[in-house]
Parts: C-alpha cells; structure tokens; sequence
C-alpha cells in the first residue's frame, strides 16, 4: 500500500528474527557462518524442490485446474521432505565437522556446543525461508495499492506477515527438537517434527481464510516452542528462577568455572 | 533406459529455455493496467507552456465519475478523500468545468475522458477562437480593425482548452472494456449512497505521464545543451517535418534563388491538423479535404500541362505544421529570403490556397481575399482577375464561388505569411463549417462518409459517396482555375477533369486500411522534427505517381536517381525519381515500379530553430517536451488509519521481540542449564 505497510509487514515478519540473530549471534563469527551454511542447504532444498515442481508443471497440462492444485500440493509436500531432508544432510555434516574442529583446535572443549549449532541452524532455515516467502510481496507492498480489486481479501500483506513471522520462529524451534532427537536417537521425535512441518504446510491451502490458516499454526509454534525450550535444557524450575529473579544467587551457590 | 534418460534430460533443458512462464504474481492481484490509453503532453514555445504535467511518481486519485457540473461541488469541496481523479463524459468536456477542476487542483489528482463511440452533437473545438493570431499577418501595425480576429471570429465554437497549462494529467480512454471495468470499481466500490460517506477501501487510479520540460522552449533549449554525461538526456524537440511541393514544369533544383523568365503559380494547401490528445489528429476536414483536393487537381492538370504548357508554372505546394504558427509555409519563405529555394519571391506571381473544401452547404464555395494589400491598385486588378477566373470556371460546374464582404479578412492560411513578406495577389477557398476545428472528433463521420450497409469492405473501396463526387468537383474547378491562372487556353479547359477514383482517397485516408493497415485514422499531428510525420511520406509518393511517368529501371539505379549505370545525375535536373511499391488495380500483388516526377520533399523547421533564437516572436517556436512512460493503472487503496495500524503493529512487535530475547539472552545460561552433565563437556 505504501512505505508505512511496508515497514509495518518487514518489522512483523522479521523482528524476532532481527532481535535473535542481534544479540546471540551477531557477535559470533562462527555462529554466523553457521547461520549462512544452514540458510544455504534450505536454499539447496528449496532448488530441488522447485525444479521437480517446474518440470511437472511444464509437462502437465495448464488448463486442468484440478490437476494443477494437485500439483501445487505435491509440490508443497515434496519441498517439505525435501527440507526434512536437508536438514538431516546438515545435522551430518555438522557432526563431522565438530570433530575435525576439535581436531585442530587447541582447546580441549568444543568452541559451539550441538545444541547451539542446532539453534543456529534452525534460524538459518527459518531467514531463508522467510525471506522467500515475504520479500516479494513487501515489495508490492510499497506501490500505491492493495490487494482486493478482483475480490481478494484486503488483509492478504498482514496476515503474509504474521505467518512468515510463525514459519521463522517454527524452523527454529524445529531445529534444535530435531538435533536433539538425532543426538538422542529417537527417531519418533524426528517423525513428529516433519508431521508438524507437513501440517503448517498444508494450513496455508485454507488461505484466504486467514483466521484457519493463522490460528492453528500459532498453536503449533506455541507447543513446538516449550518442546524446544524442555529439549534445549529448560525447565519450569530455571524458569521460575529467573522471572523472580533469584538467578544471582543461584549461580553464587552454584559456582563453577565457565 | 538410456533413451528414456537422454529424453528427460533433454525435457529438462527445454523446460529450462522457457523462462518466461506467467504466474500469479501479487502484482497482478492489487493492479490493473489501462491499455488504449492516450494522453495528452506538454508542448512549449517562446513563452508559455501548455498541456498536461504529473508527478514523477504518477497521480494517484481517488475514482470519481462526474454526473453534471453541479457534481463538481464533491471533487472540489465537500469529498471527504482528496485528491480525486475525474472521469468525464464528452458532454462534459467543456471549459467551465475543465477551468473549475485547473483552479481546484490541490483536490484534482488527473482526468480521464472517455471518448464516446460516436461525434457529439453540438461541436467541440479545443483550439482557440482564433486560430494562429500572433503568427499571421494581421497584426497591430498591418491593420489594427483587422487584428486579433475583431472582424471575424473564424473558430466560433473555439473553447481554447488546447492551449491551457494543466498541472495533472489528461487522458482518453476508450469506450471498451477497460473502462467498463472502472466504472464497475466505481460502482461498487466508491459511489456515495444516500449522501453517505463511501467506506474503504476505494478504488482509485494512478496515471504516469511526467514531462520533463518545463517553462518555456528557450530555457527548454538551453538545458538540452548541458551535456555533463556521456549520454546526454534532452528534455523537448522542436516541431517540424518535411514539406512536399511539386511543380508541372520541372524547375532546376541546384540552382537556388531567383530564376529570370520564370513565373510562378502557387497551389498551397496543408497537411497536418492536431488536437487536444497526442498523435490523435484526423483531421479529415481541416486538412485531408484540402490536400486531397489539390492532389486530385493536380492529377488533373497532368495532361493539359504536357501537352498544351501554358505561360507560368504551376507550383504544388503542400504544408506541414501549419497548425503550430505556420512553420512549414514560414519556412518555405524563408528559404526564398535566403535564396535557399530554387525560386525567389520575385517570383511568385499569384497564391491560390485551398483550405477546407468537405463540407459545402447550398454548394457554396468561399473565395477569401486580403483587403488590406488590395487597396494596391496593381494587386487588387490580379486579384480581381483571379477571382474572376475562378468563379467562371465554378459556374461551369454548378458551383457557385461566393466573395464575402470586402473588408473581412483573410481566415487562417498559409497565405498569411507570404503576405508578411510582400503584398502578392491570392485567393483562399474555404467552405466555412468548423464545428469540430482541430478536434477528435474531426473525422469521417463528420464528413459524412458513409456507405450502404450491404456493400464488402472491398465494393466500399470502389464506391464514390455524395463527399467523394463534392470533392471531385471542387477539384476540378482548381485545376482549371490553376491552368487559366497560368496562362493557359481556354479551350483546353474542358479536358480538364478531376478523376473521382482520385477523391476516394479521402475515405482510404480517413479509414487508413490500406496504407497503414492499423484500425485508426491517420494522424496528421506534425509530431517532433526526428520523427516522421504520417502524411508527408503518403502526399509525396502520391503526389509522384499521380504527376509523373513510369521508368522502366531497376531499384537500385532509381534510388541512386540515373537510368542506367552510365548515366550522369546532372541530366536530371529538375526530376526525382522514386520507387513506390503500388498495388495495381484489380491486384493486391504490390509491385514496385520507378517513377519520374518533379515532386520533392525539403525540410519544414521553423527558422527560428535555425538560427538559434527562440525568443524570437515572428517565427513558430514549438517544441514537444520528452517524457520516461506514460501509463495508467486502478486498483484499491485502503484507509490510512489501516496504514498507519499496521506500521503501528510492526513496531511493536519488533520492540517486544528485542526485548524479550535481550531477556533471555541475558539469563540464558540459568535457563537452559537443567540437562547439562558436568562431566559431558561437548553436550
């Protein structure tokens, strides 16, 4: 619609994001890196995917509608598994590269601990796809006009904003539940993530019903969030700890070398 | 299996080449585009400017379909969402209204005319009420009664919006579907109910047409020399093209300047018409009527020239830009000035011009003389000659050549500026209606060109209407004129006759099928000097082939204007040579032959682009300026309290998420401590 939207939908999509990467990672070249290689193996995932997608559609016949939304759904599970995928590949690759840094390292401890790299590249996945999802319609969000001449629903640039506000925070949360199943073995954990990647997924078929669409998949990354705050090391108990803020005592009673 | 594989692979590079697939972009959700639409541009001279400007980012409006001129009151006052962009209908279209909506135009965005299927009843005239008045020769200092147009209005209906400064854009849309889908939008989304407010979101429009000069052609000029770069961007062009004169004797080309012995009659008329739109010009009764005529006279004369040459020459001179202060003819007698031209005014012996000859009412055909260079006695007897010359031979045809009252002027002519120079004898035939002077609406409806139902596409070709036969009798009547004028026997006058097959011209021209093959009149506007005018090119070629004689040579040699490969270009003085590509009758094969003809083209600049000086006030001072794109679009626009929510969200959850994760990463390590094993270090 204008610059206001504009600004409005970016901060929405991106401003937890935004806030994440500033302050726990913008200071760590290595997470950073790390950041950029998981965003490149969605990317990769998101390549693939695509090109099987292109191909059948080429080969299909365009003027089947009911073909074409069938397509459009394969394509959407296809890119789904493929990511799964992908981020298996990275969790492995990650694996082998901790032992060669530890390898060559002076130190005796890791520099980044699986559950960080897990996070990182959970974030990672969730920039780039995002980033897919949402830049090119802000960038028709700048013209004078908004969506609804044909009869589209007016609240097309919010709610895209809200949902890849959800997806980002999602591929996190997803990141750290899926390294730490792998770590563990426990391949039910793995199994539940991709369901719960396929259901987000095929939520947005509901769209223009944007309060279908919006409303579950909020209370996915509600549930997927407490799942990866228990498997990162949380508990109720630290939780309490640091909202009554008795936290400094605790590390004083605690005391151990960092 | 292999062939399976190499199959896929090669499915696959193919499907890779096609990159070009359309898919649902959101863009195509919010807009869409206007196609057909005609704006209309900013034109400048010495010291005005007029037309139409926008802002560089395009007008966006709020969509408003004016009902009648009391509606104006919402778009101008009492609209709760300025700025608005008014959708007008041809009845509206009138200078009250459009001077309303200049004067309010903080609250005006753009206007959008949407041209009706069919000629308004009534007329309709952009131009001015008197047309050229600066530029012709009845100024203070020739004849203060006479100046100004106080003796005779000649564009009555003249309502002058062609000549204001807008500062919003104007554009035409056609009555198609495109614009039944802005009404629809308008409709449904924008028109108030009951006097209540229309509710977001409204559907609105966004018109492109920025031009990038401004105030007047000498600053315009000047910036187009600032070349800093090395690509220098201008920002106007000055008007002009070619002019096409011919002659039924041939003169010697190079050499230039006066020719002793040598007395010249001049048959003018002119080529180029314009209105209020850009490149919307047809012109069919302003300017086709005349040069189709002169054409058809000229076809006329051919034989009786050759074989019975009478005294003087006839010179057939045809106009470009005389819409615009008269570049082409002020051009011509520049170049005689500056003995640039193959002949001097010295000269000239007489001037007959044809000016609009379609639409004679009671037969009646108007002979215009100056008054003021009359009151010479040796100029009033040639004058009084011609006069008389002209109306024997149009009692001959049932015509009958009125002299109005002898002390009104002479209308707008390209005769004006000859007179400027010196008091020659001339006539200038005009049949005077001009209810749709210099419009759009300036077409063959007006002419009344019309055929019975039943006739193919190709039997209308062949079929000569009531216009057609009016024509052919009026050309007739010059050409005998001309050749009595010239000199000639009166017992070759009889042969004399104009081919009506000649005068359906005027119907191809103003349905423009077979020349252009596009489904538009052809447009007369003189258009900016690098481009080429449409009818320059048609009225030369015509003008050859109808006065001059098939050579039987290659295509090579006659562009290169000899005969055979010995042949020296000096023999041929006085003749071109021109290839056309015709298609002879009963063919559509068009073949190209080589034509021998006296009919030429030379440059019609205004001088004052010549000599540089563009203050200059006694020379045409036209430029067009440049524009980027020139486009339209609709779509909705939402409130701005909507706007400014949305922005309002975004920030704070952008601040909520910086605070909350500063939060949590400040406690991270008691947070996620519970699952750490003090011994597994890499955990």
């Amino acid at each position: 619609m204008t610059a206001s939207v504009f600004f409005g939908c970016t901060f929405i999509a991106f401003g937890p994001a935004i806030s994440l990467f500033l302050f726990t990672i913008a200071r760590e070249p290595l997470r950073v890196i790390f950041l950029i290689a998981g965003a490149f193996f969605w990317l990769v995932s998101l390549l693939l995917a695509s090109l099987v997608w292109f191909i059948s559609v080429r080969i299909s016949n365009m003027d089947n509608e009911a073909q074409q939304k069938g397509l459009l759904i394969f394509g959407v599970v296809l890119s789904v598994l493929l990511q799964e995928v992908f981020r298996f590949a990275y969790y492995k690759l990650l694996k082998k590269a901790n032992e060669g840094l530890l390898a060559l390292s002076q130190e005796e401890t890791m520099p980044i601990s699986i559950r960080q790299l897990a996070y990182v590249s959970g974030l990672g996945f969730g920039f780039m796809s995002g980033a897919f999802s949402v830049v090119n319609i802000l960038a028709d969000s700048v013209g004078p006009g908004t969506v609804g001449i044909h009869g589209d629903s007016q609240h097309y640039f919010l709610s895209s904003a809200f949902m890849t506000m959800a997806i980002i925070l999602l591929h996190m949360f997803w990141g750290v539940v899926f390294f730490d199943a792998c770590e563990k073995q426990c391949w039910w954990a793995v199994a539940a993530v991709v369901i719960s990647h396929l259901t987000v997924s095929c939520l947005t078929f509901q769209n223009p019903e944007y309060v279908a669409s919006l409303v579950p998949t909020y209370v996915i990354l509600f549930l997927m969030g407490i799942w990866a705050f228990y498997s990162a090391g949380g508990s109720l108990r630290t939780l309490k700890l640091c909202l009554t803020c008795k936290d400094k005592d605790f590390l004083l009673a605690n005391h151990r070398p960092r | 299996m292999d062939q399976l594989s190499t199959k896929w692979i090669i499915h696959l590079l193919f499907s890779l080449c096609f990159l070009g697939v359309s898919c649902n972009s959101v863009g195509k959700k919010i807009y869409v585009d206007l196609n057909n639409t005609v704006p209309c541009v900013r034109l400048l001279n010495a010291t005005h400017q007029i037309g139409c400007q926008s802002s560089l980012s395009g007008n966006v409006g709020v969509l408003h379909v004016l009902e009648s001129e009391e509606n104006l009151d919402w778009v101008l006052d009492s609209g709760p969402n300025p700025p608005y962009m008014v959708i007008l209908e041809t009845p509206l279209f009138t200078r009250s209204i459009m001077m309303k909506l200049k004067n309010g135009s903080s609250r005006v965005a753009g206007v959008a005319f949407v041209v009706p299927n069919s000629n308004p009843a009534g007329g309709f005239s952009p131009h001015t009420s008197c047309p050229n008045e600066n530029s012709g020769v009845y100024t203070e200092g020739y004849d203060p009664t006479l100046a100004n147009c106080k003796n005779t209005v000649w564009n009555p209906l003249g309502s002058g919006l062609s000549y204001e400064d807008f500062d919003f854009p104007i554009f035409s849309l056609k009555d198609d579907n495109d614009t039944e889908v802005i009404r629809q939008c308008y409709i449904v989304h924008n028109r108030p109910v009951n006097g209540s407010t229309p509710r977001y979101p409204l559907c609105a429009m966004q018109l492109f047409s920025h031009m990038s000069a401004v105030t007047n052609t000498p600053t315009c000029m000047r910036r187009n020399d600032i070349n800093f770069s090395i690509s220098p961007e201008y920002v106007c062009d000055p008007l002009g093209d070619s002019n096409v004169w011919g002659s039924s004797r041939p003169l010697n080309n190079t050499a230039k300047g006066h020719k002793m012995w040598e007395s010249v009659v001049i048959a003018a008329a002119r080529l180029d018409s314009r209105s209020f739109f850009s490149n919307v010009a047809p012109g069919t009764e302003s300017a086709v009527s005349g040069f189709v005529t002169l054409l058809a006279a000229a076809h006329a004369l051919r034989n009786a020239t050759q074989e019975a040459q009478p005294n003087r020459t006839i010179l057939y001179a045809f106009f470009q830009g005389e819409a615009f202060d008269y570049i082409g003819s002020s051009r011509m007698v520049y170049d005689m000035e500056k003995n640039q031209f193959p002949l001097d005014m010295d000269n000239i012996h007489s001037v007959l011009e044809i000016g609009q000859v379609g639409l004679r009412s009671d037969s009646k055909l108007w002979l215009h003389t100056d008054p003021v260079s009359r009151r010479n006695a040796t100029v009033n007897k040639e004058v009084e000659e011609l006069i008389e010359n002209l109306q024997l031979v149009a009692r001959e045809l049932n015509i009958s050549g009125e002299e109005p009252n002898l002390s009104q002027p002479l209308p707008p002519s390209s005769f004006q500026r000859f007179l400027l120079n010196r008091p020659i004898p001339g006539v200038v035939l005009e049949d005077h209606r001009s209810e749709f002077y210099e419009s759009m609406f300036d077409n063959r409806e007006y002419l009344n060109i019309t055929y019975p139902p039943e006739l193919t596409p190709e039997e209308q070709l062949e079929y000569v209407t009531d216009t057609a036969k009016a024509l052919t009798e009026v050309a007739t009547m010059v050409g005998r004129a001309l050749y009595k004028q010239a000199g000639g026997e009166d017992s070759q006058l009889k042969n004399i006759n104009a081919d009506s097959q000649i005068v359906r011209l005027v119907k191809i021209i103003s349905i423009n099928q077979n020349f252009f093959s596009n489904d538009r009149p052809l447009n007369l506007y003189v258009g900016v000097y690098q481009q080429a005018s449409e009818p320059t090119a048609l009225v030369h070629h015509l003008l050859a082939n109808l006065t001059g004689s098939v050579l039987n040579i290659t295509q090579e040699n006659c562009n290169n204007q000899r005969e055979d490969e010995e042949d020296k270009e000096s023999k041929h003085v006085g003749h071109t040579a021109v290839f056309l590509l015709l298609a002879p009758p009963n063919s559509t094969e068009r073949r190209g032959f080589c034509v021998r003809s006296t009919s030429r083209v030379f440059r019609a600049l205004s001088p004052a682009f010549e000599e540089h000086n563009y203050t200059n006030k006694a020379y045409s001072t036209w430029t067009e300026s440049r524009w980027k794109s020139i486009r339209g679009r609709i779509f909705l626009v939402a409130s701005h309290e909507l706007e400014m929510l949305t922005l309002g969200v975004g920030i704070g959850v952008l601040l909520t998420s910086l605070l909350l994760t500063y939060f949590i990463s400040s406690k991270a390590d008691i947070l996620f401590s519970s699952a750490r094993e003090p011994t597994n270090a890499t955990y």
